[in-house]
């Protein structure tokens, strides 16, 4: 079986991300959206009869029926994703498969975060993902004790790995944050809207983790983002545009860096292969690539393991093209992460979300021309969870 | 520094910690097929056989990769920085994760050879393992 058209996504939402969620719980968050993007898709919560979402701090167990039961559904299918960064592509295919299964005909997926002002009377633990040390984890063990904690770190050290076997240079990869956040300065939604940046402010912003600048590393913040996947039947009786769902694929080796089998040699390239076979299209009728980019250094690898270009080849390539919404590569034409911000899991749904809407042709003043094929890079941890998906405008 | 410390390691990796009190640093080979793994698991990552020994580690080792933390990574390494996290290459295979002292961070760079060095046993009884210049 093949997934190929099994389904299509037809409703988006997106939360504004903001830095604070104060006295708003992540159910809440959840709910919001959720019940924005079934609105969206034009259906109603009685069309809704399967749901995806993922646990977090606040809500670590059952959170499938805790949506359930919030937003009043009935569902005959209801799953957690727990797939980091990843998490939101890799709901798309689950959903389709589900659907292509027979158990189910339309699924929220839906991926929230709250972020809580600092209290300063609650005693610090540590860091806000329970970095303390009573935690008996390897992570706790071999890891945590020697700093390799965040995302920051990881990503710097395959950066550095990249530079010593391949070459790009630093202006290359700022051009990556410059042109996203010229994308960003077309997305109202944008954490970054009206705040154009040059390659100059990104290599003189302060160096955070070496070889990683400020501006080229994400910023943190609240939000949520869902989309509603239905079966084919569904789809064509909503007379709306659709992003169908063409192609996926998925691979996890490791957790932490450290024990990746590869620095080089990533998940994403079976996963990305897999996507293409399945979809039966070439790289190069991609019009549109939506790249997980929590930093610069992620969509140079990303370009070049999702084969747009070869190995070493990702400095020239972005040298060599022009990013924008309107180039003749349009990346992230939502900003990305880099300029939207990473609203926690909701910041890689953001990928999904702006795909669909590009190939619903629903990107305004920024919807790229001409476009059949949008290609989605989820990406978890410290490029631990790789998920790509192919979607196009024709089953 | 005043790092977090592994002072609950489970049952499996006890072995690990307390031989680094000796200042000796422990891997596992596998029994069935000779591979070579770091951290400690149940079972071989190559073949899943569970016939795991204790193998004492030269010291040896390259500079895989590594980055400067300019900015703490941890509450607790605060007023540390700028400090190297680094991913290095055991002479007899493994990847473990450290930081290498001893040196100007900026000296640091990959292929370097390093030597392990311990901190000093901590009152849980524990050494972390640290690399410096060879």
């Amino acid at each position: 079986m093949s997934l190929r058209g099994a389904a299509a996504v037809v409703g988006v939402a997106e939360l504004k991300p903001s830095r604070w969620t104060d006295g708003v719980t992540t159910l809440d968050l959840f709910t919001k959206v959720g019940l924005q993007a079934v609105a969206d898709a034009g259906l109603q919560l009685s069309d809704i009869d399967g749901v995806i979402a993922h646990p977090m701090a606040g809500l670590p167990m059952l959170v499938p029926s805790t949506i359930i039961e919030s937003m009043g559904l009935r569902c005959s299918f209801a799953e957690t994703v727990d797939l980091g960064g990843a998490t939101g592509a890799a709901m798309v295919w689950r959903a389709a498969a589900a659907i292509a299964a027979g158990q189910c005909q339309a699924v929220l997926c839906v991926t929230a975060s709250r972020r809580q002002r600092p209290n300063p009377d609650r005693k610090r633990a540590g860091g806000t993902s329970g970095v303390g040390g009573k935690d008996t984890s390897a992570w706790a063990e071999f890891e945590v004790p020697f700093g390799n904690v965040g995302a920051n770190i990881g990503y710097a050290m395959i950066a550095n790995r990249y530079l010593h076997e391949q070459s790009a240079t630093p202006e290359q990869l700022a051009k990556i944050a410059v042109h996203q956040r010229d994308n960003a300065c077309m997305n109202p939604d944008a954490w970054f809207y009206g705040e154009p940046i040059t390659v100059q402010d990104v290599l003189s912003s302060p160096m955070v983790a070496d070889p990683l600048h400020l501006l080229e590393i994400v910023m943190p913040a609240a939000g949520g983002a869902a989309l509603v996947v239905v079966s084919p039947e569904l789809a064509r009786s909503l007379n709306r545009p659709a992003a169908w769902l063409l192609g996926a694929g998925e691979c996890t080796t490791h957790k932490t860096i450290t024990y990746a089998p590869s620095l080089m040699d990533t998940a994403i390239r079976p996963a990305a292969d897999r996507a293409f076979a399945q979809a039966g299209i070439t790289r190069s009728q991609v019009g549109l690539a939506s790249l997980y980019d929590c930093y610069t250094i992620t969509v140079l690898v990303t370009l070049e393991e999702a084969g747009f270009c070869g190995r070493g080849e990702g400095g020239r390539f972005v040298e060599e093209h022009d990013l924008r919404w309107n180039g003749d590569f349009p990346l992230n034409t939502h900003g990305g992460q880099l300029s939207f911000s990473q609203p926690g899991l909701a910041g890689g749904m953001s990928h999904v979300t702006e795909a669909v809407r590009q190939v619903q042709q629903r990107g305004g003043d920024r919807q790229v021309k001409d476009l059949s094929f949008a290609f989605v890079n989820g990406n978890g941890g410290i490029m631990s969870e790789e998920c790509a998906l192919v979607l196009g405008v024709e089953p | 520094m005043s790092r977090p410390r592994p002072f609950s390691p489970s049952p499996g990796t006890r072995p690990f910690w307390e031989a680094t009190a000796e200042g000796r640093f422990l891997f596992q080979r596998c029994g069935a097929c000779g591979a070579a793994i770091f951290y400690p698991r149940p079972a071989c990552t190559s073949c899943g056989g569970d016939d795991l020994r204790w193998e004492q580690a030269s010291g040896a080792a390259t500079v895989h990769t590594f980055s400067i933390a300019r900015r703490p990574t941890h509450p607790k390494f605060t007023g540390d920085e700028p400090y190297v996290v680094a991913i290095v290459e055991l002479a007899e295979g493994p990847h473990v994760t450290t930081n290498i002292v001893g040196c100007d961070p900026d000296d640091v760079h990959i292929g370097m050879a390093v030597s392990l060095v311990f901190d000093d046993v901590g009152p849980d009884g524990f050494a972390l393992p640290l690399f410096q210049p060879a």
